[in-house]
């Protein structure tokens, strides 16, 4: 059985907190990729931008609406994701927009990012060895 | 140029005028960043005061301008790399920047406007954002101005833009003009913008003045630009709605401030330059049949505007256009305007049939329009009781100053 962990963090408190403790926390997180990787229990994982960098996307009589900022209608919940690899946000627009459920409910579209450790990027995305 | 000439500093700003937001959209494309282009064009500029006096200015400013601009942001890339980025990231990033940008500068110059344009009002961007943004990156206007323009604080829009900044570089919005399969929406972004910028100069949304003149000729600037940059019919069709709107700017309020309808209006002080224009620009939005709302709305202000009265107005065409819109782009507001077009056409009764009809629908319950329209009609079928109830109940609604003195008297003309 697969199982998708959804990370849920308050930003204002995160964004508060000092670089080297977050340096720590992305350590840590890598260092426990690592651990799942050796325990078999690692598929994926990415840590993502703050939700003001999101784009919701629907479909509506064949027609692609935008709109800023991030999903928060609380009636509709998670039903699925997809991990798409998109040259920019336009692609992903697109590509989004062709996800068979886009017109029966809201595609949130959020950009991925690196974890920073001392200054240093790391992809939280590993390929299994 | 002499080394001390003072026209230099002059030559500096014609320079700066016409040429700085081209700088600015070339150098975000060699940059990859709004925030640094924006310092390498203010760098570029302070090193034109300083050098232009001795070694006169180039043959080519905005040539110049781009080539310094890029070398000081590489410059700087440089010597950040010696403290806090690692020296690999910086690399890359300058070899990037230089191979990337051919040094024939002026190639491309327009497409990079045009990208400019697009990016400002991409649709993953908060509506407000995208007013504000474009009028400062494309228009060159101050965060101040922009602020007193739109009645908010400066912090507010300064904050607006900042956050577009960090979304168009944290999601990657592309600074690209969209393809052909992409355009008509993206389009429609652009010219919903220009728009929104146009109308909250015109029909300020609150406030005491009717009028805050210069958003609507930034407006029609941006809309001429856009029309010499992409001939598109619906861009056309929208900068000839927007010349049609402020032909009759002279005309619409009093001296003092107060409203004059469209009926009501002294014909001769519309701006028949103007309205040629104007008029030349919707018919050949029209020609190409492939026009759209906005196209539609300038053929409706043609016929206002060639009309000597309102009773001579060929409503029966003005009925049939508003037909045309509402097929395109149903809304309870195009219904609204039809009502009292059709009330022209056919007499009152048929328009307040229609207005009652949309009112029960309960969409245009709060809008202000709708009851005064409901109003005007029920005072000119001798339903005064009527007409004064609906008067108040649009006076309850409207917010603006010369809309509510004109309602008011309306109500006082009543008894």
């Amino acid at each position: 059985m697969r199982y998708l962990c959804l990370i849920y963090l308050d930003e204002k408190a995160l964004a508060a907190i000092p670089e080297r403790e977050t340096s720590a926390l992305n350590a840590r997180h890598l260092e426990f990729n690592e651990g799942l990787l050796d325990s078999g229990h690692f598929v994926e994982a990415e840590a993502l931008q703050p939700a003001a960098a999101s784009t919701c996307v629907r479909v509506r009589n064949g027609k692609v609406a935008l709109t800023d900022g991030p999903y928060a209608e609380t009636k509709e919940m998670v039903a699925g994701f997809y991990l798409i690899e998109a040259r920019d946000l336009n692609e992903a627009i697109q590509v989004a927009s062709r996800i068979p459920s886009a017109p029966l409910g809201t595609v949130e579209v959020r950009p991925c990012r690196d974890l920073e450790v001392d200054g240093v990027a790391h992809k939280a995305s590993r390929k299994p060895r | 140029m002499a080394a001390d000439s003072p026209d230099v500093r002059s030559v500096v700003d014609a320079v700066y005028r016409a040429e700085s937001r081209r700088v600015l959209a070339t150098l975000i494309r060699q940059l990859g960043d709004f925030d640094v282009a924006e310092e390498a064009v203010h760098e570029a500029f302070v090193a034109a005061v300083e050098r232009w006096p001795a070694e006169g200015v180039p043959d080519n400013p905005r040539a110049w301008l781009i080539t310094v601009g890029r070398f000081k942001a590489i410059d700087r890339l440089r010597r950040r790399s010696r403290h806090d980025v690692p020296l690999d990231d910086v690399v890359e990033q300058v070899e990037a920047i230089a191979g990337g940008a051919a040094p024939g500068a002026d190639e491309g110059v327009e497409d990079d406007r045009l990208r400019l344009v697009f990016t400002c009002c991409h649709p993953a961007l908060a509506a407000d954002a995208q007013v504000a943004l474009t009028l400062r990156e494309v228009c060159g206007l101050t965060t101040e101005e922009i602020a007193r323009a739109y009645l908010v604080p400066p912090p507010t829009v300064a904050q607006r833009i900042v956050r577009a900044k960090a979304k168009i570089r944290d999601a990657r919005i592309p600074y690209e003009v969209p393809g052909r399969g992409e355009l008509p929406q993206r389009l429609a972004s652009v010219l919903r913008v220009i728009y929104l910028v146009f109308n909250e100069g015109y029909l300020a949304s609150s406030g005491e003045s009717l009028t805050r003149h210069d958003l609507s000729a930034e407006a029609i600037r941006l809309g001429r630009l856009l029309v010499e940059l992409l001939p598109e019919p619906e861009a056309v069709g929208l900068l000839a709605l927007m010349l049609l709107h402020e032909s009759r700017r002279g005309a619409r309020t009093t001296p003092a401030g107060d409203l004059v309808l469209l009926a009501d209006q002294d014909r001769s002080l519309w701006d028949r330059a103007r309205i040629a224009d104007a008029v030349r620009l919707a018919e050949g939005a029209l020609a190409s049949r492939r026009f759209g709302p906005y196209t539609i709305q300038a053929a409706i202000a043609a016929v206002h505007a060639e009309a000597p009265s309102a009773e001579t107005t060929d409503w029966p065409q003005i009925v049939a256009l508003y037909d045309a819109l509402l097929e395109l782009e149903p809304s309870p507001v195009v219904e609204l305007n039809r009502a009292v077009a059709v009330a022209m056409r056919d007499g009152p009764a048929a328009g307040l049939a229609l207005v009652d009809a949309l009112l029960v629908r309960g969409e245009l319950a709060d809008y202000h329009l709708a009851h005064s329209a409901r109003a005007d009609l029920r005072r000119r079928l001798g339903q005064t009781e009527g007409a004064r109830e609906s008067y108040r109940a649009a006076l309850a609604l409207a917010r603006q100053g010369p809309e509510r003195r004109f309602l008011e008297r309306r109500l006082a003309e009543l008894g």
